[in-house]
């Protein structure tokens, strides 16, 4: 963990970890018995089209909740349907798990392979979404605004993480096959891959613009991107694709790489897993891996009052069983030790000014977080800039009280977000 | 179900920084140590006396008002013991115990939590607190009458009294390097110039203070002082005598720049400080009052929620 140094005049330096010189293999963690895939959607059991118990499946093959198929999941390994339960996520999302008995036949659907020979959008949205790094492909098809620009970034939005800086340095040609299919299934000309560090070579021909990002968090941030390096500054309440731009990890690229290639559905997930001294590895795990498949693998050991974390440091979220799965967009896994939790605390903000200084988007945090304390997420959001907010979490790190600012700021963010979408549906 | 390990599930980020309120409290305190040991080295006893009562009876306050609004008790946060510190600082060493008492009262209770406890205060508590005895006994902080008793070996005349009392020419045997090393008369912790400097250099480096408030506080009690000496240095003081004399020291590294009364932001934090300075002088030279610290601090208090309006536009905020 970052301490404070003795020097506490100049603010805190938060660095990217960068990938130099020889990069090793991942370790390879062993196919599970059991896979549990979560599809964004409510379970209904009375839908007899959709996935039940019982059900064979091999790999590469679409499972759907209904007839329409709309919600979605690839299977990552070949066995049989062991159980289809709800499943809560982060804020209320509502998943579906669907859980696979592993038979080891190493069955593989066919479909993909026959329909991957005429690349296309459908296709993509068909099969793709849930490759490794979960590309969100559902926003080219009709957008509001027509997407004209694709960011790629070859680097972690968290510290720790070297998941996709991993990718674009030891799968360069899956990435650039991957450029090759995502200009023909989504007509976009203008690619832009954003690497961090200091130098930028051995990315010649690869069709698309390659950009520095500075290795200073929170610079790899998405809204940070959009201001740094295209000069776009994102519009508070907005998102890049409302200026046409829209961000993909390099590990989704070279997975619709490697799927078209090959016709074969990519599982494997890359992770960056650190360990409860700080130390990073990374290995590779298939989809639906229980976490704690891929813990035990490792030696890494869990106890009472420690924590788990998906994502890393500043922005991952918590998660409280280790039987959590590995998804597509698991860049990594965080153990801590109860140790070294730092704990929050109810204590008034001392107006130190300490996020105020630190804040890359000037939001005047000691006013928001007496606001959000208050509960007046309106006038937060009118005077205090609630909606600039990039979500870096560097607020909370610093704040000399330990008040949960970033807790605050996304709940102000959702409970707005219900009022609002409540207000429209009455209207 | 049972034998599930039970883990901490919070928000992020899931790493922090280190700082905390205690630390801040500490080290301001240590900061402030110097000046409280010359203040002891050159009266004695009573200063130990008034420093003790003072520090204790502020951590009493304390914990007696968590007590009585059924407040977690934060006497461990280091607040309460600073504001004592700082109190004692500021009265002169044979100051009645009563008196330490009713200043500590005002400053922790009235001044601190009436507003709301830590980070709520629109004053500085201690300011509030002197500045309300200064008005109610006079004599108490009459520099001159309470250390009437004293041979320290030095001038035992307030330098700001003198010179307001019989002009510049009563002031030419105070000599910088005898203000710097605290040989004026003062409070217990006022007057020893190297040590606070030293102090608020020290706060100013870990980060505990904002260097922007001192320095422009001392900047404006220069150019002000400054502008009067050169407009007639027959009537005024030098702007050195002005910056070692008084709770000038005091005031710019360790008073004004109290975290909940003081504005964050870059520009508001230069207003405030030269504001603050500015006005001292100004009640120096051309009010009735000896020393305008105190008076000039509430002030700028007062002007903080205003001045720190003016803030740097949030990136992509839309009009």
């Amino acid at each position: 963990m970052i301490r404070k140094s003795f020097f506490g005049l100049s603010k805190p330096r938060l660095e990217y970890t960068l990938l130099t010189g020889e990069l090793s293999e991942p370790q390879s963690i062993p196919p599970p018995e059991t896979a549990t895939l979560l599809i964004e959607a409510p379970y209904d059991t009375k839908d007899a089209a959709g996935v039940k118990p019982g059900d064979a499946v091999k790999r590469g093959q679409k499972l759907t909740l209904s007839e329409t198929g709309e919600a979605s999941v690839i299977a990552s390994v070949s066995g049989s349907v062991l159980s289809v339960a709800p499943h809560i996520g982060d804020f209320g999302r509502i998943f579906t798990a669907v859980t696979i008995g592993v038979n080891g036949t190493e069955e593989i659907d066919e479909r993909f392979a026959e329909q991957s020979k005429l690349p296309a959008l459908d296709t993509a949205l068909d099969y793709l979404v849930s490759v490794p790094g979960a590309p969100l492909l559902k926003k080219f098809k009709a957008p509001e605004v027509p997407i004209d620009t694709i960011v790629i970034y070859g680097g972690d939005t968290d510290l720790l993480v070297t998941t996709n800086q991993f990718v674009i340095k030891s799968r360069l040609d899956e990435v650039k096959a991957g450029i090759v299919f995502l200009k023909q299934i989504t007509g976009v000309e203008k690619i832009i891959i954003a690497v961090p560090g200091e130098i930028i070579q051995g990315y010649g021909h690869i069709g698309a613009e390659v950009k520095r990002v500075a290795a200073e968090y929170p610079a790899a941030l998405p809204p940070m991107i959009m201001k740094d390096v295209l000069k776009r500054v994102v519009p508070a309440g907005q998102a890049p694709e409302d200026l046409g731009v829209t961000f993909i990890t390099a590990e989704a690229v070279a997975s619709i790489g490697m799927a078209f290639n090959t016709g074969t559905y990519p599982v494997s997930k890359l992770i960056t897993v650190v360990n409860k001294a700080g130390g990073c590895k990374l290995v590779t795990a298939v989809i639906g891996t229980p976490i704690g498949n891929v813990l035990s693998a490792l030696g890494i050991t869990l106890a009472d009052r420690d924590r788990l974390i998906i994502g890393g440091p500043m922005t991952g979220s918590a998660i409280y069983s280790e039987d959590f799965p590995v998804t597509p967009d698991t860049g990594a896994i965080m153990v801590q030790d109860k140790d070294d939790i730092p704990y929050v605390s109810d204590y008034p903000c001392i107006n130190c000014g300490d996020c105020i200084r630190i804040c890359p988007v000037a939001i005047p945090v000691n006013m928001l977080v007496r606001f959000l304390e208050a509960g007046h997420y309106e006038d937060a959001a009118d005077q205090y800039d609630l909606y600039s907010c990039i979500e870096c979490g560097l607020c909370s790190f610093v704040c000399v009280s330990k008040i949960p600012i970033f807790q605050y700021i996304r709940l102000a963010k959702f409970e707005l977000g219900r009022t609002r979408a409540a207000e429209a549906a009455n209207d | 179900m049972t034998n599930r390990k039970k883990f901490i599930v919070s928000h992020a980020p899931f790493w922090h920084y280190g700082s905390n309120i205690t630390e801040r409290s500490y080290h301001t305190m240590l900061a402030a140590l110097p000046a409280v040991l010359m203040g002891i080295f050159y009266y004695g006893t009573p200063a130990i006396a008034v420093a003790a009562l003072s520090v204790s009876s502020a951590i009493g306050w304390e914990l007696a008002i968590n007590k009585v609004t059924k407040q977690t008790i934060t006497i461990g946060d280091g607040n309460a013991a600073l504001i004592g510190l700082l109190f004692a600082m500021l009265v002169p060493a044979p100051m009645p115990w009563w008196a330490v008492l009713t200043g500590t009262f005002i400053a922790v209770v009235i001044g601190k939590h009436i507003f709301g406890g830590i980070g709520g205060n629109v004053f500085n508590p201690v300011v509030l607190a002197v500045a309300i005895l200064a008005i109610s006994w006079k004599y108490l902080l009459d520099f001159d009458a309470a250390l009437v008793n004293y041979d320290t070996g030095f001038m035992m005349a307030a330098p700001l009294v003198k010179l307001k009392a019989f002009g510049v020419n009563a002031i030419n045997n105070f000599s910088y390097v005898n203000l710097l090393f605290g040989r004026q008369a003062g409070g217990i912790g006022s007057g020893f110039g190297l040590g606070l400097i030293a102090g608020g250099i020290y706060l100013i480096l870990r980060g505990f203070i904002r260097w922007e408030i001192s320095l422009s506080f001392l900047a404006g009690v220069f150019v002000m002082a400054s502008i009067f000496y050169m407009v007639d240095p027959t009537r005024f003081a030098d702007p050195f005598f002005h910056l070692l004399t008084g709770y000038t020291l005091i005031g710019a590294f360790f008073l004004a720049t109290e975290d909940s009364a003081s504005p964050v932001n870059f520009i508001p934090m230069l207003i405030y400080g030269a504001a603050g300075g500015i006005v001292t002088v100004l009640i120096r030279n051309i009010g009735v009052y000896t020393d305008g610290v105190l008076y000039a601090i509430l002030v700028i208090n007062l002007i903080q929620p205003l001045v720190d309006k003016i803030r740097p536009q949030a990136v992509g905020k839309v009009v």
